[in-house]
């Protein structure tokens, strides 16, 4: 726990002195290195996420990893691996029983379906495991962004390769299919292999992300970022783009506040997210008011488009 | 069964030395055992409107998703421009059966459009880049949001505009291609009646305008009338093919249903049809994926 060094730092209030003061340990740059990734591939799957309303399905997803990780530590594999496996085993049964019930209700009922078979997996790991592994579980729940060894970071960095290099690829197609996917499959788009194309790469960025923030907060750096970059503005690649940044900025900040005081790094990452979010819905619902409000007290106006 | 009544009609018979455009030989389609419908002749001369007619079941999208490529025949065979019916033709713009985008949905019409042009193809384009081709397209995105008048609020979250003008952006969608053909599934369904004359207004100036024929799924043809060149009239796996002059009568309609039915013609042209079944046994239902 790196508590006992936070304790004795503070920050100087010059910036590139205390960038010097955050870099100087190498697990402080490892953290860094692997938050950037992250937070780089967790903006672009987050829009899509948020635009394919499969914010529940990332949720869950995460949720699989618990049984993943534990599981991955009791049959001693690395537990990014076992992450992966359960994501991508979770991500083809979530597929597989949406398509078979073919509405977007029952879509919910069978992502929690998996999730739920998952957890209870997950704690029967944990019960088989002896009492040393309850910090893992700790871990695995909540991230452990200052534990993060070089062996993690060159996994990162190449999981990271292959997301960046697959999004390139099929974020056209997948934006059609996601938006229109009747007009996108009449026009040649592979719908469904692109949906469970889709969710086997959450299952590894969500694998990935899990080190930073854990299963239980991953929600901040995968959705709360995309749905205030939906928020703001309406053109996809400036969309994408903002989310990116607030989840670097986020993951950044909460990184150095975390740093200087003695509390957990993925708390104040979840904290900055979500009290950004609550400023930008806070600010549109007001925005929305004070617009509503000019339109009615103007005799003449017509409140709405047509229809 | 198949009728083609514009056999004994000079109005509908193809002008000579041009080809059709769709070719629809003897085509059926089976069902779970159930025959949709069979033995339908169909050729489409270019910039033809032709409006597809019937109650709800009979098969009306489904014949436009077969000449799309999206559903097979049980038998027979259609050509579109040549060649066999495909997936992915982009000499067609479609515009399926629609639900409106709900509300939450966040991204702008023109972004929207843009995907009729080039949202099926892998990789991104590099603006900076392409200069030439991004300016281009933006141009022909531009062209289709102007033919259907959607120019005030292409700009707009297309979640948050009326129907009647997500309908038009879908439909400025479907024509971003320039295609021969343009595809549409009832699209005055679910409007107001302002928006569907609207809508309908729209459509049939395209057909003028760009002289793609046009395919019309319909449940009710008055708002599209003055425009409809030839009906295809689909009920009880019987389909007939004509004018509307010659289809929407008394005599036809009660052969298609096998029972009584009757057109009143009202004095600004207006179809009524009395004593038509509601509902066609749904089981084309499973059909919606």
């Amino acid at each position: 726990m790196p508590v006992s060094i936070a304790d004795t730092v503070s920050p100087s209030w010059d910036l590139l002195a205390d960038i010097q003061i955050l870099l100087h340990y190498h697990f402080m740059q490892n953290a860094y290195l692997a938050g950037t990734l992250v937070a780089l591939t967790a903006g672009i799957m987050g829009y899509f996420m948020v635009l394919r309303s499969q914010s529940f399905a990332g949720h869950s997803l995460a949720n699989v990893g618990f049984a993943g990780a534990t599981g991955a530590v009791l049959f001693g594999i690395p537990p990014i691996v076992g992450l992966f496996l359960a994501g991508a085993l979770a991500a083809v049964s979530i597929q597989t029983l949406s398509e078979a019930s073919g509405q977007s209700r029952q879509n919910d009922i069978a992502v929690g379906a998996v999730f739920t078979a998952s957890l209870a997996l997950g704690f029967l790991f944990i019960f088989l495991a002896t009492a040393e592994y309850a910090a893992n579980v700790y871990n695995v729940l909540f991230g452990n962004v200052l534990g993060i060894s070089d062996t993690d970071v060159s996994i990162i960095l190449w999981s990271t390769l292959v997301l960046v290099g697959a999004f390139l690829l099929i974020s056209r197609p997948l934006f059609f299919a996601s938006i229109d996917p009747d007009v996108a499959a009449a026009r040649g788009v592979p719908v469904r292999a692109l949906a469970l194309g889709y969710l086997m790469l959450l299952a590894l960025a969500v694998a990935v992300a899990v080190q930073i923030v854990g299963v239980l907060l991953i929600f901040a750096l995968l959705v709360t970022p995309a749905a205030i970059a939906q928020d703001v503005t309406t053109r996809p690649a400036i969309a994408a783009a903002i989310a990116v940044a607030l989840a670097l900025i986020f993951t950044w900040v909460g990184l150095a506040v975390g740093y200087f005081t003695p509390y957990p790094v993925g708390f104040f990452i979840t904290t900055f997210a979500f009290g950004t979010y609550a400023l930008v819905r806070g600010g549109r619902f007001v925005r929305d008011r004070v617009v509503r409000r000019r339109l009615t007290s103007l005799p003449s106006s017509r409140v709405g488009g047509e229809g | 069964m198949m009728t083609d009544l514009s056999a004994t009609s000079s109005l509908t018979s193809a002008p000579a030395g041009l080809s059709p455009i769709i070719q629809v030989e003897d085509a059926a389609v089976v069902l779970d055992r159930r025959t949709i419908w069979q033995e339908v002749q169909l050729s489409v001369q270019p910039g033809e409107f032709l409006a597809i007619l019937g109650p709800n079941g009979a098969g009306k999208s489904t014949l436009l998703k077969a000449i799309l490529g999206l559903f097979p025949l049980s038998r027979g065979t259609i050509s579109v421009l040549g060649h066999p019916a495909r997936r992915g033709n982009a000499a067609i713009g479609y515009v399926p059966q629609r639900r409106h985008f709900e509300a939450e949905v966040h991204v702008r019409g023109r972004s929207i459009v843009r995907l009729g042009l080039d949202g099926r193809n892998w990789g991104l384009p590099l603006p900076f880049l392409q200069r030439g081709k991004e300016r281009d397209a933006r141009r022909r995105v531009q062209e289709a949001i102007d033919l259907v008048g959607a120019e005030a609020y292409a700009d707009r979250p297309i979640g948050e505009l009326s129907g009647g003008e997500q309908q038009r952006l879908l439909i400025a969608q479907a024509l971003v291609t320039r295609p021969r053909i343009l595809a549409l599934d009832e699209p005055l369904d679910s409007l107001d009646l302002r928006n569907q004359q609207g809508v309908a207004g729209v459509i049939r100036q395209i057909s003028r305008e760009t002289g793609a024929a046009v395919l019309l799924v319909a449940h009710d043809i008055n708002p599209i009338l003055p425009a409809v060149d030839r009906v295809v009239y689909i009920a009880h796996g019987q389909v007939a093919v004509g004018t509307p002059e010659e289809v929407i009568t008394t005599t036809t309609l009660s052969r298609l249903y096998d029972t009584p039915i009757e057109v009143l013609r009202a004095s600004d042209g207006q179809i009524v049809v009395v004593g038509q079944p509601e509902e066609e046994v749904c089981y084309h239902a499973g059909l919606h994926r």
